[in-house]
């Protein structure tokens, strides 16, 4: 028998930390084992550093006249643009005058904001619908169903062409409409069948026992379980993201002032892109980020997925 | 099966009739009257204009135009390209998809060829240094920025070794005296390839009745090789060889490209469905039976991981359209994805509707064949 005098209980918040430390040293383990997601990680804090970069070459040694992004402009190479790469400009100028690198390392903060909103509520709402749609089934369940699959019938690239043309887009409004498009589409499908799974458990039954209402179980059972998944998918359309931005501002659809994509539609529209090699400095940088990025949070989502998908797992 | 099937027709019809209804609103949304852009326009003949709007059913309140509107596509009746004036929007589609159906198609099964095999051996090999160099490879082509490779493509292979051409269908300058249309030539390809294809099934179950695998194998290959040499001999008599040479010399960086990005995907797909698969008691009752490895691993284990990868493919078929905005893009292949992007950029609303009304379609279709297919492929699923 426990001597209830001298033994003090310790608070609730220690214990739940410490449950969380020792799943997430245990998660660690595993993601560490993948190698893939790792290197995936490396990438994208790479890219943090770079984007933190900015703001401080710009305040030290760049001269923002020369060096801003959009307004930049070298005067002592005129009639030169594009300048190759230089020691003034390591990744050299673009047809305006502008440069490289301070166009890349300005454009990362945005790619990072568009691809995480966009992803953010592409999974928020992905989850709220796959568990009410599992928790309640019936007409609900069938009507967000039939909804998911009329959103999965639209070619997503070739809807959102039609959606630029009602809609002027800037960022933020580009990620709302992927990021909510996303939501309605295949991914409640996937989130569903996993609540579906959380549902049939025990510990459901004995919170309805209980007298846990609909509410509570839902926000209190059966999202934290599938938060794994949800958070896997948010990766893999983080890279989803990125690709249709780069892509739709490739093209020039989108009312941006500059972005990975715009740097190549600058390129392209000058009409530098038909000489290749010459011109490498104008397409090799901004297609190479676009490209490393999306790589990087699609390896981060697959080093993930050996976590949250017992059956892909080594042991 | 067959009620099953009749089942998912009817549900597909009601989402087919919903995804025209957001297609129709979309397009009414767009700034530009839809009922007034057409009047404008010089191609069209003031004569015509009246004929035109009465046919799209552009007059009356937006109620009208909608009811007009599904009565004309369920009644196969499209429209006209307000662009390619006075050309039916059936006749552009007829025209444009058969290109990017050839360019998908063939990249797709080039992609599956090579994705299938590595995928199911870097899944038995599963974490040794191959394993992550094929894995993390298979990502950088699956998520590799569209253009960025077409660029890379074009300037390694048409403009620094010149073994390709830079873009486009065909080269113009060689087609001006050509005795057939660019699309009969093509056509008339097409059919090549499939009646080989098919040869080449009838003589498989030909000679499968000789027992011995040596002259088994001897026959085939010999029947193979004369249908080939009968296909060539045939276009090089025609005349048209070299003009059939010049479209093919034109698709092969499309299709390079496509392949690439999907065998990526395919390789990746077969390495995560093997993993899942082996788990599995049969496979180690196969091995407990001693059976070799690579049995097990080609006869007993792939075969059953190969589902998903089928259905992945025939889902797919979506990625027709959006995947081949950018790369026809890129290559000036005039195909689908190219005609939409130029049409819904240029306000041809017929034609823009007609290809995501088409592409539709094509998707329904084969959600539809996904579903059944695993219900033949797979027996632990009965409808």
């Amino acid at each position: 028998m426990m001597d209830r005098t001298t033994y003090k209980f310790e608070p609730l918040w220690k214990i739940r930390l410490r449950l969380f430390a020792r799943s997430f040293r245990k998660n660690w383990g595993l993601f560490w084992e993948s190698r893939i997601g790792p290197l995936g990680l490396f990438i994208i804090l790479g890219f943090a550093l770079f984007m933190a970069a900015h703001p401080i070459l710009m305040s030290t040694i760049w001269d923002p006249k020369v060096y801003d992004p959009i307004m930049g402009f070298d005067p002592k190479l005129v009639g030169q643009h594009p300048a190759p790469p230089s020691w003034a400009h390591p990744l050299g100028t673009d047809p305006i005058g502008r440069d490289i690198l301070s166009q890349l390392m300005w454009s990362t903060r945005s790619e990072f904001a568009l691809g995480i909103t966009a992803a953010v509520i592409t999974v928020t709402i992905g989850t709220l619908i796959g568990s009410v749609c599992a928790y309640f089934g019936g007409l609900i369940d069938m009507f967000f169903m039939r909804l998911a699959d009329l959103v999965m019938l639209f070619p997503f690239f070739a809807l959102l062409i039609v959606m630029q043309s009602i809609i002027p887009m800037d960022l933020f409004k580009l990620a709302l409409i992927m990021g909510g498009l996303g939501g309605f589409g295949a991914i409640t499908i996937v989130l569903k069948s996993q609540a579906l799974t959380v549902k049939v458990k025990p510990y459901i039954e004995a919170a309805k026992v209980a007298g846990g209402g609909a509410f509570h179980i839902i926000r209190n059972h059966i999202i934290p379980n599938i938060l794994p998944i949800s958070f896997l998918y948010m990766m893999f359309n983080v890279t989803s993201a990125i690709f249709s931005e780069a892509a739709l501002s490739f093209f020039g659809l989108l009312d941006i002032r500059m972005s990975w994509g715009i740097m190549l539609n600058t390129a392209q529209d000058a009409g530098y892109l038909g000489a290749f090699g010459y011109y490498w400095w104008l397409w090799a940088p901004p297609g190479a980020a676009i490209t490393l990025l999306c790589f990087a949070f699609y390896l981060v989502g697959r080093g993930l997925d050996e976590i949250v998908n017992p059956r892909l797992r080594k042991r | 099966m067959l009620r099953f099937i009749a089942w998912r027709l009817a549900q597909n019809v009601i989402v087919f009739f919903l995804f025209l209804t957001v297609v129709f609103f979309l397009f009414q949304a767009m700034p530009g009257d839809y009922t007034k852009q057409f009047i404008m326009n010089p191609k069209i003949p003031p004569e015509a204009r009246e004929a035109l709007a009465q046919r799209l059913g552009l007059s009356g309140t937006i109620w009208n135009q909608y009811i007009h509107y599904i009565r004309n596509v369920f009644t196969g009746n499209l429209g006209v390209s307000f662009e390619y004036y006075p050309r039916e929007v059936w006749d552009i589609i007829a025209e444009r998809l058969p290109r990017t159906a050839v360019l998908f198609f063939t990249a797709t099964l080039v992609a599956f060829s090579w994705g299938y095999p590595l995928g199911r051996y870097i899944a038995w090999k599963r974490g040794q240094v191959g394993d992550y160099v094929a894995t993390v490879t298979g990502v950088l082509f699956y998520t590799i920025f569209t253009p960025l490779l077409a660029i890379i493509l074009l300037f390694v292979f048409a403009n620094q070794l010149g073994w390709f051409r830079s873009g486009g269908f065909l080269s113009p300058r060689f087609w001006i005296r050509a005795p057939v249309s660019p699309q009969t030539v093509f056509l008339m390809l097409i059919a090549t390839v499939l009646g080989l294809i098919a040869w080449w099934a009838t003589a498989h179950l030909v000679t499968r009745r000789i027992g011995h695998p040596r002259p088994r194998k001897l026959a085939l290959r010999t029947l193979t090789l004369l249908g080939i040499a009968a296909a060539v001999g045939g276009w090089y008599a025609s005349g048209l060889g070299p003009y059939a040479g010049d479209i093919v010399w034109h698709m092969v960086l499309p299709l390079l490209e496509l392949a690439l990005i999907s065998f990526g995907g395919t390789m990746l797909l077969m390495r995560d469905s093997m993993l899942e698969v082996v788990r599995e008691d049969y496979i180690t009752t196969a091995r407990a039976k001693g059976l070799p490895d690579k049995v097990v691993r080609d006869k007993h284990a792939a075969r059953t991981a190969l589902l998903p990868v089928v259905t992945s493919f025939t889902l797919s078929i979506g990625f027709v359209l959006s995947g081949g905005i950018i790369t026809e893009t890129m290559f000036s292949w005039k195909g689908l994805g190219l005609t939409y992007l130029q049409a819904t950029l240029s306000q041809d609303f017929p034609l823009a509707m007609g290809c995501l009304t088409f592409t539709g379609i094509l998707v329904l279709m084969a959600h539809l064949v996904a579903d059944v297919l695993y219900a033949v492929l797979d027996p632990r699923i009965s409808y």
